[in-house]
């Protein structure tokens, strides 16, 4: 046809809200030979990736490994120094930028809300690949952002200012905008390194309901390697900007692999609530003889 | 104009007790209902501000027309121009005072616009284009075409259009590393400003004692008495630029959350910042040209209008009013609050704006939330 | 830093600070020979430093519109010959040009620095901080108002002014968390400068008499006004810039520890108040009694330091020691190409610094990759 991938998401008005809509997405973002560079600085290098469509993908790895960098690769914001980033087969590069953005949505790092804005203006914004030239709101955004509000949990915040809020609050709405957006794939830069355990546990929740009811493909940078495992159906592990492992958290989260891509000793146990892989640090001051004698023998 | 900017799009606090309530206990009921109740307080606030600010407008064009007597001869003129019976019209209304604050309301209007597209583009509430240098460039261009070239009139006006447009897109050029920052396009701007108030200054040495005077007065800005052709190329040019306002607006709500953020949501930031900027250059070159670089107007319609609705964005249609409030006042002022001394409008507003600015700036800063 | 023993506090700070490249190396080779090469490296550039500004004084005195070949100028500083014209030239026109030039061109490098300093940022000059527009709306009210003419009878006034201006600037930008930052202060001075424009101007339109004396003081310039009563006025200056100058050589240590940041500084002994008001009185003193006497020029104070920065490091030491020679050289510099770029006609040494200088920041700021820019 006309060259535009195609999702499975029209209902009879060719606008359904997609909380509504039971097929799961099935759009393939994946990467061949990427590059990506600041600078003529390489961070990533030569990268061959496939996210799987509809699964929690995690990507970890130590500080300036370049996950950071690869997200903005695939959200294209980033311009591919050699390589491609293939969405549906065709390069992401080449689609209007405003049919990528009702397909892939990106929450960075520590975003940053203007000025005084309400959290019902926030979410709103996240409409805006779907209208226009001009502001055109309809009542469809109406709903989707009330939809989107209610998912968060934020829905008593809606007339609050968002810098009154805290931090568990706060991206609980950047959420919410991202869900307003509407995206078949949703890449999030460390959505819970600020924020304490409670809220960590009740994002990465959040998360979760997002990918199986609506079937949204997420793809997350996470510091945890050990939330990771329990969240992630795919966990992707970098390391210098290189690929270091890609599958399921069982199968990739060993002791080896810590060892060589985060420099560290550490155990790799069962986690005991969910069974996935738990990595357990031993630094240096608490090595049991036992432990010395294991790791050297 | 307003009607695209007006749209249901834009959101405020709640200010009202009533509406608190009301959304309160709507999201009891439907998840949509919230954010729209909210928005619609929202707008209710809205259209009460800008009525106010309306209104404001008018009491201040009618005291500027029937400033010095002559009331019952402005209403003549405005019912002849309205075609109702009994009306007469009159030279000092229709050729002395009507274009005066006819060209006032526009270009109060255009250069609030632009000082409000400047500063949420690159987001910093005191960069504005009468302190990067973009208005500063329109004197100096004037400055020479009426020192050296020895032309005046619409000649002039060329030149000054020509020059603001010039060191917008020096400023532009220069500051341009990857990408704009706001930050980098404040300094170079700055920079360009005092290169070219140097150059003013030293055609200001070499001209003839009587030339100086039409130089000086092209460095503060003047309304002067128009005619109506240049108010109707002012008013044209606005017409023209409105829709390109609309659009940018629309940008603006994705461009103010970020360059990543703005990407994700299907914006190509560079493009659309420089969008923004070449619509806020416009609209200061073609005001300039006619009246001026009228200190501080620019500047301080952003702030202000924001100040009236807070949280809703950058308020361009509240940006505009004000500006056209602030350039009406300042010339009644410049006309008549200085006894017999009848000096141009650009002073007026240096001299209340320097101060309101310094104020800006000391509050801004203490609050952190800065430059 | 190997983390088996802590460093020697002091002897890192000063490595650190004398020289980039010296502080890389100085981790690893011994004390004295680090410091014995940052130390010969800034001997090297202060004698190149004079070098250049003996080569700018030999310009001034030998170029202009009537070239007077050095043998000449030698002659005549030696054995004046009354009645040669070449000997008038040199010693009652550009003699004290040049003396002139050399007092508020170290007195603008030295401000410039000590502001740089002070505020810990690269951008900071007087000229982009209101001090000049000060002094301009004192001067053309001292003009208007009290009728005064002379150059030399401007010079409290533009002095008076130009602190004002510079209280005002830094007061208002140094508000807030984060102190005075780049962009407001230049904002600020921005703005101030705006407002007192608009001042100057309705005085210039009201009153014609007065446009004409202003608007030739107000290019910074060192044309006529080293001589005759310009000599009285410098002569009456000078003890302020002398203390200013005095001040800027004791601040010097005290403006290292406060580049490394307000609680390291703190924490090294230093009295932040104390020495932000010394540094200020210095600024006040300096930059006002160069704008007092030569009328507004920006940018020298601005460019001295970073001219001298890639050779000296950032010690602000050894910064205001070669800032007194740079920034004379750099003015006077200016006035020669002045004198020979429209002979026989003259552009003001203050245009020239203006023209170089805008496009040499505009060059800075697309560079600095520094915090806040």
């Amino acid at each position: 046809m006309s060259g535009r991938p195609t999702g499975e998401r029209s209902g009879p008005d060719g606008r359904q809200p997609r909380g509504h809509d039971p097929h799961p997405r099935s759009h393939d973002l994946r990467t061949v030979g990427l590059d990506l560079a600041y600078d003529d600085r390489v961070v990533v290098h030569d990268l061959d990736l496939a996210i799987p469509p509809g699964l929690i993908t995690a990507v970890v790895g130590p500080n300036g490994c370049g996950k950071s960098t690869l997200l903005r690769g695939l959200a294209r914001l980033l311009r591919p120094h050699a390589g491609q980033v293939l969405l549906d087969g065709h390069p992401v590069h080449r689609l209007p930028s405003r049919q990528v953005a009702e397909l892939i949505g990106i929450l960075p790092q520590s975003p940053v809300a203007p000025d005084g804005i309400t959290v019902a203006d926030l979410v709103g914004r996240g409409r805006y690949p779907h209208q226009g030239w001009f502001r055109r709101w309809t009542s469809t955004d109406d709903q989707v952002v009330g939809d989107a509000l209610a998912a968060t949990g934020t829905a008593d915040l809606a007339a609050r200012r968002v810098d009154e809020l805290s931090g568990g609050q706060r991206q609980r709405v950047w959420l919410a905008m991202a869900l307003a957006q509407d995206p078949d794939v949703l890449l999030l830069d460390e959505p819970t390194t600020f924020l304490d355990v409670t809220h960590q546990i009740e994002v990465l929740d959040l998360l979760t309901d997002l990918n199986r009811q609506r079937g949204t493909t997420v793809v997350m940078v996470l510091h945890d390697l050990n939330l990771a495992a329990r969240y992630a159906d795919h966990l992707v592990v970098l390391a210098d900007g290189r690929l270091v492992a890609a599958g399921d958290p069982a199968d990739v989260l060993t002791a080896e692999l810590v060892a060589s891509a985060f420099g560290l000793t550490a155990r790799v146990v069962g986690d005991p609530v969910t069974g996935t892989p738990m990595v357990v640090p031993v630094g240096r001051h608490h090595r049991t003889p036992s432990l010395v004698a294991r790791d050297l023998g | 104009m307003s009607a695209a900017l007006l749209s249901p799009g834009a959101s405020g606090p709640d200010v009202s007790p009533g509406s608190a309530r009301s959304s309160g206990s709507s999201s009891a009921h439907a998840a949509s209902g919230a954010p729209a109740a909210a928005r619609r307080a929202g707008r209710r606030r809205t259209r009460r501000v800008l009525g106010a600010l309306v209104l404001l407008l008018l009491v201040a064009v009618g005291a500027s027309l029937t400033w010095g007597g002559l009331t019952g001869e402005v209403l003549g003129h405005l019912g002849a121009l309205l075609g109702l019976p009994g009306g007469e019209e009159s030279f000092v209304v229709g050729t002395l005072r009507l274009p005066r604050v006819a060209m006032s309301v526009l270009a109060g209007v255009a250069f609030g616009l632009s000082g409000t597209l400047f500063q949420t583009v690159l987001r910093n509430p005191l960069a504005s284009p009468d302190v990067l240098g973009i208005s500063g460039g329109a004197s100096l261009a004037a400055a020479w075409a009426i020192l050296v070239l020895g032309v005046s009139g619409a000649a002039v006006s060329a030149a000054a259009f020509g020059g603001a447009l010039t060191v917008a897109a020096a400023i532009y050029l220069l500051s341009w590393r990857g990408g704009v920052s706001g930050y980098r396009f404040v300094l170079v701007g700055v920079s360009l400003a005092f290169a070219v108030s140097s150059g003013l200054g030293y055609l200001l040495t070499r001209a003839a004692v009587d030339e100086v005077r039409a130089v000086l007065v092209w460095t503060v800005g003047s309304i002067g008495t128009p005619r109506w052709s240049a108010v109707g190329l002012l008013a044209g040019a606005l017409v023209v630029l409105a829709p390109a306002v609309a659009v940018a607006a629309h940008r603006l709500r994705a461009l103010e959350l970020g360059d990543d953020l703005a990407g994700g949501l299907g914006v190509r930031p560079d493009l659309a910042r420089l969008g923004v900027l070449a619509v806020g250059v416009a609209l200061a070159a073609v005001a300039t040209s006619q009246v001026g670089p009228i200190a501080f107007v620019a500047f301080v319609s952003g702030p202000i209008a924001r100040r009236l609705l807070p949280g809703t964005g950058p308020a361009l249609p509240a940006s505009a009013l004000v500006g056209a409030v602030v350039v009406v006042l300042a010339e009644l002022v410049a006309q008549h609050g200085l006894g017999s001394l009848e000096v141009p409008v650009g002073i007026v507003t240096g001299l209340v704006g320097a101060p309101y600015l310094l104020w800006l700036l000391a509050t801004l800063n203490r609050k952190g939330h800065g430059a | 830093m190997a983390g088996d023993s802590r460093p020697d506090r002091r002897w890192f700070t000063e490595v650190m600070l004398t020289s980039p490249a010296a502080a890389v190396a100085g981790l690893g080779a011994g004390r004295t020979s680090v410091r014995g090469a940052v130390r010969r490296r800034l001997l090297v550039t202060l004698l190149v430093a004079a070098g250049l500004l003996l080569l700018a004084v030999a310009a001034s005195l030998a170029l202009g519109a009537r070239p007077i070949p050095l043998a000449t100028v030698l002659d005549a500083l030696a054995h004046r010959v009354p009645g040669d014209v070449d000997h008038s030239v040199v010693l009652d026109q550009r003699l004290p040009r040049t003396v002139l030039g050399l007092v508020v061109g170290a007195a603008l490098g030295l401000a410039g620095t000590l502001m740089q300093g002070v505020t810990r940022n690269p951008l900071a000059d007087p000229g982009l901080l209101g001090v000049n527009a000060g002094a301009s709306v004192a001067v053309v009210l001292a003009i208007a108002v009290l009728g005064v003419t002379a150059p030399a009878g401007f010079v409290w006034f533009a002095f008076a002014g130009a602190a004002a201006a510079a209280a005002l600037v830094y007061g208002v930008g140094a508000i807030g968390r984060e102190g005075a930052t780049p962009v407001k202060l230049v904002l600020a001075g921005t703005a101030l400068s705006a407002g007192l424009t608009s001042v100057v101007t309705l005085v210039l339109l009201t009153d014609t008499a007065a446009t004409t004396s202003f608007r030739f003081w107000q290019v910074g310039s060192l044309a006529g006004r080293g001589t005759g009563d310009g000599a009285t006025a410098l002569l009456a200056v000078a003890p302020f810039l002398l203390v200013g100058a005095l001040l800027a050589a004791v601040c010097g240590r005290s403006l290292d520890l406060l580049s490394l940041g307000d609680d390291l500084a703190r924490s090294l002994g230093q009295r932040l108040g104390r020495t932000r008001a010394l540094v200020a009185v210095a600024v006040v003193l300096l930059a006002g009694g160069a704008t007092a006497l030569a009328g507004p020029i920006a940018f020298v104070g601005l460019v001295v330091p970073h001219a001298l920065r890639p050779f000296v490091g950032p010690s602000y030491r050894a910064l205001l020691a070669g800032s007194v020679l740079i920034g004379p050289a750099v003015l006077l510099s200016a006035d020669v190409v002045g004198r020979l770029v429209v002979r026989p006609g003259e552009l003001e040494a203050g245009l020239v610094v203006a023209l170089v200088g805008a496009p040499v920041m505009i060059a800075m700021v697309r560079r600095a990759k520094l915090a806040g820019l």
